[in-house]
């Protein structure tokens, strides 16, 4: 399956661009909230970067996504500007939402990020209406629905499959199995050995993949989007990876296996990715390290544009319940 | 008031209708004024029959059944499925069956219809029907037959509304349908083959305007869906013990029309607000406390709320009929205010 959808150098180094940013963004989130100048809940995905970034790198522009709390690496991932996003997770008047989503309900329909939930399953029902539009109007747009191995046991990712299968909606659903459900272990809450193996019951194909890498990981979006736009149906897959930190920012992780962890950060698929780009001749140490510095000063740029950025007015409190006034 | 859309056309004298032919008709019309309009929900196309009562019987073989979609028992999916639609331009039409099944799918209307316009600072719009029936009258029962209006009326960024007769009924699905927001439209279920002047091809309530549906000078009845019938009927009632009463059709719940019933009140001195859901926190405590907030110097006597008991629908016939007001009680109710100011 893989070799039709490998990624040629410039697709590589254009993952690579976006897994950096994504880790250079998660590091300074959480580096910001320390230093007190940023409120916020925050979920941290660290050690979940290449998921997205193989994955947006697979679509378009005009294709939607429906993300989730822990969802900010898919934005980024997607095309969201860094600026807007700081100043939404600020609570500014120059965020994307005018700071009045926050950081777990940042939408940006310019690159095609209608939603954030912050409800654990619900991404996957609303990316099915997206996806029954783009059948609708015959555009050729898909919806990625994302969401985690938790999700899996909820209801809404059930009718959601169904649905889609009977409609062969243009949906993919990405499963970041992470292996915690907030605090509770894959294990312990899901039943299935593989939630791949749940596309069964659907009758839609399902595969687990090893998220952390980014050609694999690649290569099965470029399947499911191919299948997709050929107008053949959803496709479940289940992307393999880690969650380094605990469920929100704060959270000591106390119940999180420590050798199952270290090993996870050990292998930090990020500066693996990185070693095998040079290796390979694709870049070399100083291109990846001149593109680091440039996604750290725009992300200064950012954190100081976001901070500097007015709070909203107090009549913005009642405005966007209703278009019309009501 | 959510729109500027005046009461149009003027009301001209048409054939009567049922509510179900009005309902279907509107939506008809929607369809073929603006191919976004979709419809999706259990049973709704024609292969199963145009829905469980036929509400939207014939739209799928006039409009295909990629308009008129048959969907999964699966509110959750139905609502999403809405919602997402509806983000990328169509004006989705979605029936959740009975009204007691919008239980199934709060999260998909809560949480998202109603809060993505204001979580995402204007940036995208939910404008869905949410098409729901219900009510008393056919034995169903304490799950198919609850009047939950009050937490869709609670919930910020929903409208509600509820027609009484045929030409509102038209007219508030034309307006719901083209309004930019989630709009929840309460059918009766025993009043759907309830006849009445029907509607002109076009015509439009506009959602947040009442409706006098009988002018009087003794008491303010304000009522909506099915039970405004009684109030309407209870009204002779009145007059026949030697009282007038106003009778006032919401008939939109949420944003409801303040200026309309305030002015009413302030004519009359005395109102009753009547419904079929549960009396205890209910649409009737909201208007009541708006009316003792404005007019407390004005008021004859205490806004009396008269609506079901504090228990779900029972099954038993004698329980059931005894369950919502009824043109009977209304009338006792509203003469017990007139008779008590002096």
């Amino acid at each position: 399956m893989t070799s039709n959808y490998a990624p040629d150098a410039a697709t590589q180094l254009e993952i690579y661009r976006r897994v950096a940013l994504l880790k250079a963004n998660d590091e300074r989130s959480r580096k910001v909230i320390k230093t007190g100048r940023l409120v916020m809940p925050y979920y941290s995905y660290r050690g979940q970067e290449v998921i997205p970034a193989a994955t947006m790198t697979a679509l378009e522009d005009t294709d939607y996504l429906v993300t989730i709390y822990r969802g900010i690496h898919d934005m980024l991932a997607k095309g969201m500007p860094l600026k807007d996003l700081w100043a939404e997770v600020a609570g500014r008047v120059d965020g994307t939402c005018k700071g009045k989503g926050g950081p777990m309900h940042l939408t940006y329909p310019d690159k095609g990020i209608m939603v954030t939930t912050g409800i654990v399953g619900s991404s996957m029902p609303i990316a099915c209406g997206l996806g029954w539009g783009s059948q609708l109007s015959g555009d050729g747009r898909i919806a990625v629905a994302t969401f985690g191995d938790g999700a899996s046991n909820i209801g809404a990712f059930h009718e959601s499959l169904n649905l889609a299968a009977v409609w062969k909606l243009p949906v993919i659903f990405l499963c970041q199995n992470n292996l915690y459900g907030e605090h509770t272990t894959y294990e312990k809450a899901t039943s299935a050995p593989r939630i791949a193996d749940r596309a069964g019951s659907y009758a839609i194909p399902g595969v687990r993949v090893d998220g952390n890498d980014p050609i694999e990981m690649y290569a099965a979006a470029r399947e499911a989007v191919a299948r997709a736009r050929a107008g053949e149906g959803p496709t479940l897959i289940e992307a393999m990876t880690f969650r380094f930190h605990g469920h929100v920012f704060g959270d000591a992780d106390g119940y999180m296996d420590k050798a199952q962890k270290a090993a996870a950060v050990e292998a930090d698929p990020v500066p693996r990715f990185r070693a095998r780009l040079i290796a390979e001749g694709i870049a070399t140490e100083e291109e990846l390290a001149a593109a680091e510095a440039g996604i750290e000063a725009a992300i200064d740029e950012a954190v100081e544009f976001a901070l500097a950025s007015p709070f909203p007015e107090l009549d913005e409190l009642t405005r966007d319940v209703y278009g019309v006034a009501a | 008031m959510t729109t500027d859309l005046a009461e149009s056309p003027a009301a001209a004298k048409v054939k009567p209708v049922t509510i179900l032919q009005a309902i279907n008709a509107a939506i008809a019309d929607a369809m073929e004024a603006d191919e976004k309009v979709v419809v999706l929900g259990e049973d709704v196309a024609d292969p199963e029959e145009g829905g469980v009562v036929g509400v939207t019987k014939g739209l799928s073989s006039r409009f295909g059944e990629h308009r008129v979609r048959s969907t999964p028992i699966a509110e959750q999916a139905i609502i999403g499925t809405a919602i997402g639609a509806s983000l990328v331009g169509y004006k989705p039409v979605a029936e959740i069956m009975l009204m007691n099944f919008t239980t199934v799918a709060m999260d998909m209307i809560v949480n998202h219809a109603a809060k993505l316009r204001f979580m995402s600072g204007g940036q995208t719009h939910v404008p869905i029907v949410i098409r729901t029936m219900t009510g008393t009258g056919f034995s169903s029962g304490g799950q198919h037959c609850d009047y939950l209006e009050a937490w869709f009326a609670h919930t910020a960024g929903m409208k509600v509304v509820a027609p009484s007769n045929p030409a509102d009924a038209y007219g508030l699905m034309r307006a719901a349908i083209d309004d930019p927001d989630p709009v929840l439209y309460i059918e009766n279920l025993p009043a759907y083959w309830s006849g009445g002047e029907g509607a002109q091809p076009g015509h439009v309530v506009p959602l947040g305007k009442a409706r006098i549906a009988r002018e009087g000078t003794d008491v303010t009845i304000v009522s909506y869906s099915r039970v405004l019938n009684e109030a309407v009927a209870a009204a002779d009632a009145i007059e026949a013990a030697g009282f007038s009463a106003e009778v006032i059709d919401l008939r939109t719940i949420s944003p409801w029309d303040r200026e309309t019933v305030l002015a009413s009140v302030r004519k009359t001195g005395r109102c009753l607000v009547t419904h079929e859901a549960v009396t205890q926190f209910g649409v009737g405590a909201e208007v009541a406390a708006v009316l003792s907030e404005e007019l407390f110097g004005t008021l004859k006597r205490p806004v009396a709320r008269l609506g079901a008991p504090y228990a779900p629908v029972p099954f038993s016939k004698p329980l059931e009929a005894a369950y919502a007001p009824d043109a009977r009680r209304i009338a006792e109710a509203a003469i017990t205010l007139c008779k008590q100011d002096n």
